[in-house]
């Protein structure tokens, strides 16, 4: 019985059905099954098959993005049991995501943080156009490992040392890592602002991520 | 002083959508203007909708406009105006006649001339880009091609206009000012240019590019600052590039309904704000790297979005100014010619009137002059082609078959002395013996960065007046002194 719900909530998320993948996660609720079990055994090995099939080039992110929100779907509302049994998600690390002041380019980091919740992170993204101090403020009321931020245009990334900045300023460097990207920005722009890392690509940020984290 | 050689009356045609077709996208599109909405998140432009009887929700800044509205509004639009520059012999008509081709824009980094080396752009490049273009006979106009960074963010677009006016007399066009500041400082620097207010009006030397943000929304400062430059009369246009399978519907023909409904609903605004202001649609749409998200900015859809949007522009009779050149190519090599060739010859097949542009790689992110002079022996090429065949009784030669007759050569016939400088000559393609490329094994690209070198070196353009050069620089000096007043406003 237990087998056939977790096969049925990776089905949900490789089809990237999210009403199916919430449906089962209130079954599982309702069958007094742990949350933390429902998401390691029945959800995440459907993210990995999407990521698998991601990376040999048989599924698209489209899939990708269907499948990341089943997930999310299905998370929340697990969630307030989770809470309950004061059992944390072990996640490899939060991340704080934005993208910064005057920029509205979504779509990287969007992908950033879409890569970065399927392969075990714990994103918080506060969209674009965000004011340096929310930065701050979100990574600390969630206890951020990293705080990443995307920038488009050379007007705006200007704001990334900002960011790294105003996080300095609040005591909370180094222990938060920064990492930036976007079009017009290159590791020798990230160097000169004080930031950890950089990447070019929604790959490369992932491991990027996980070394910052050291997992 | 250096022409301009523009693609003119192109003899081939081309038709990608039937006017049966157009009208359906154009049904669609104002049906998603009617049902769904644009947001427009300036409350300037929410109180010119609302004025006119559109529906706006404050909340969300959605505006639901009636067909009648936009058709009624996008009919006061003029059908023809030029693009004027500093030296009006270089002026531009958008008559639906010509294919003129700008540079590419925004670009962030710059591939060395001497070192080869990429760098981050500075104004530095600006001015030298824009004395190399000025002695381009196929760069008909400027548009700012690369960001200088070494200037502050609140002045810098103004900084980069002023680089451009004292390194060239042609036409400019820009796409980074995006707050309403600029835009009224830009306004009184093209007065400058253009001798005064009402000079402005009949001849532009400046006009105006924002983007939308696409699915259906505008960015605020953009339409702002689009705002106080329609009011100037200056051209102001809104280009698309919503993106097939992200940002757009995964077809062709959805995403062309959702661009569509973005540019028009601006354009739209345009007149209802200041009735008859010059306005052009333009559209850079392709689709996304199914893998990667990426823009591509070229593939078999981005041609036909390049062939198709001059049917819907010429359907609501404004000029178009369509991407093309936008190679997602990391160097001057076969993706890049391939993209570059195919995409300019699809918009130009269709008389877009202008072409944007010469010069980046990477999805518009790099600037490289090897790019720029290969670029623009594309465009030569196209010119040559779209020129079609004549068939007289001179091109048919009679009398010169007749003389050589069977067996003989036309080498030494009159009738070749007369016609054979119109044959193509290419600058940089390699039509050497393979002996002679094998013991100085260089490539075109090469051949291009020498001659890049050559024009930077000798090509001197007719000076800006030095009065008119510190008068613009005062214009810059007092945004930046106004910025470090009021910050909140600087570029969005
Ligand atoms: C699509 C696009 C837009 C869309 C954005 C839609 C949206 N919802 O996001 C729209 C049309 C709204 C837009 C608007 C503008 N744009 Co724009 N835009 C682009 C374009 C073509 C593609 C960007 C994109 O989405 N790429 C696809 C994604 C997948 O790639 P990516 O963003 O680079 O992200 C990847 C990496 O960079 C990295 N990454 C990104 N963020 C982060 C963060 C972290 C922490 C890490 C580790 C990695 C990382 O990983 C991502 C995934 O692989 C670029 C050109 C280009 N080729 O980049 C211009 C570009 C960025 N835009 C440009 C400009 C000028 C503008 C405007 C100012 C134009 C105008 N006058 O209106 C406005 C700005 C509005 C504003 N205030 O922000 C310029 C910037 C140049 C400059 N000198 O600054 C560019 C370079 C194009 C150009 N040369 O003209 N734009």
């Amino acid at each position: 019985m237990t087998s056939e719900l977790f096969a049925a909530m990776r089905q949900s998320i490789v089809e990237g059905d999210a009403d199916r993948a919430e449906e089962l996660a209130a079954r599982a609720l309702g069958e007094g099954m742990d949350p933390l079990a429902a998401i390691d055994e029945g959800y995440v090995p459907g993210l990995r098959h999407v990521g698998d099939h991601f990376a040999i080039g048989e599924m698209f992110l489209p899939e990708m993005m269907l499948a990341a929100r089943a997930m999310k779907r299905a998370v929340a509302v697990l969630e307030p049991e989770m809470a309950r049994r004061a059992s944390r998600r072990r996640v490899l690390g939060r991340v704080v995501l934005g993208t910064v002041h005057g920029d509205i380019h979504e779509i990287g980091k969007n992908l950033v943080g879409m890569m970065l919740s399927a392969s075990g992170f714990e994103v918080h993204d506060l969209g674009v156009d965000v004011p340096f101090e929310r930065f701050v403020e979100k990574a600390r009321e969630v206890d951020a490992d990293i705080v990443g931020v995307s920038a488009l245009l050379t007007t705006t990334m200007v704001g990334q040392r900002s960011v790294v900045e105003a996080l300095r300023d609040a005591g909370l460097r180094p222990r938060v890592k920064v990492m930036v990207g976007g079009a017009p920005v290159t590791r020798g722009w990230a160097e000169e602002i004080g930031a950890d890392g950089y990447s070019e690509d929604a790959v490369g940020a992932v491991n990027l991520a996980r070394q910052l984290v050291g997992a | 002083m250096a022409g301009i050689d523009p693609i003119v009356d192109p003899r081939l045609r081309l038709e990608v959508l039937t006017a049966e077709e157009v009208r359906r996208i154009h049904a669609a599109t104002l049906d998603v203007i009617e049902s769904v909405g644009v947001r427009f998140p300036s409350p300037r432009a929410l109180d010119v909708w609302e004025a006119h009887g559109a529906s706006v929700d404050r909340q969300t800044m959605v505006v639901r406009a009636p067909g009648t509205l936009i058709e009624e509004a996008l009919r006061q639009a003029p059908p023809v105006y030029p693009l004027a520059a500093r030296d009006p012999a270089l002026d531009l008509p958008l008559d639906g006649r010509h294919v003129y081709a700008g540079t590419d824009g925004c670009g962030v980094e710059v591939i060395d001339l001497e070192t080869g080396e990429k760098r981050r752009s500075s104004l530095r490049d600006v001015e030298e880009i824009a004395r190399v273009c000025d002695a381009l006979e196929e760069v008909a106009f400027h548009w700012v091609p690369v960001s200088a960074q070494d200037r502050p963010p609140a002045s810098r677009s103004l900084h980069e206009l002023a680089a451009i006016w004292r390194n060239s007399t042609k036409h400019v066009q820009t796409e980074s000012v995006v707050t309403a500041r600029e835009a009224r400082a830009a306004v009184e620097m093209a007065r400058a240019i253009a001798g005064g207010a009402d000079e402005l009006r009949r001849r532009p030397v400046l006009s105006i590019m924002q983007c939308t943000t696409s699915p259906l929304a505008q960015d605020g400062g953009s339409l702002e600052a689009a705002l106080v430059a329609a009011e100037a009369g200056l051209p102001v246009g809104f280009m698309t590039m919503a993106s097939c399978a992200f940002t757009g519907p995964a077809t062709v023909a959805g995403s062309l309904v959702v661009g569509n409904a973005e540019v028009v609903s601006a354009l739209a605004l345009m007149e209802l704000a200041a009735p008859g202001a010059p306005v052009y649609y333009a559209a850079a749409q392709t689709a996304i790297d199914l893998r990667n998200g990426a823009y591509t900015g070229g593939g078999p859809e981005d041609f036909l979005f390049g062939a198709a949007t001059n049917a819907l522009a010429d359907f609501y009779n404004v000029p178009l100014s369509m991407g093309s050149f936008a190679t997602g190519a990391k160097e001057p090599d076969w993706q890049a010619g391939i993209e570059n060739s195919l995409s300019t010859f699809m918009a130009s097949a269709v008389v877009s009137d202008m072409l944007l542009g010469v010069g980046l790689l990477y999805g518009s992110r790099i600037w490289s002059y090897e790019q720029l002079l290969m670029d623009c022996e594309i465009y030569a090429i196209v010119r040559s082609m779209l020129r079609g065949i004549r068939v007289d009784d001179e091109s048919l030669a009679m009398d010169a078959i007749r003389d050589a007759g069977p067996g003989g050569d036309y080498l030494t016939q009159p009738h070749t002395q007369r016609h054979m400088r119109e044959l193509f000559r290419p600058r940089f393609l390699d039509r050497r013996s393979y002996g002679a490329w094998e013991t100085e094994p260089d490539r075109p690209r090469d051949w291009a960065r020498r001659r890049a070198k050559e024009l930077l070196a000798g090509h001197r353009p007719e000076p800006l007046d030095p009065g008119l050069e510190a008068e613009l620089a005062g214009i810059v000096v007092a945004v930046e002194v106004e910025a470090e007043r009021s910050p909140e406003s600087a570029p969005a």
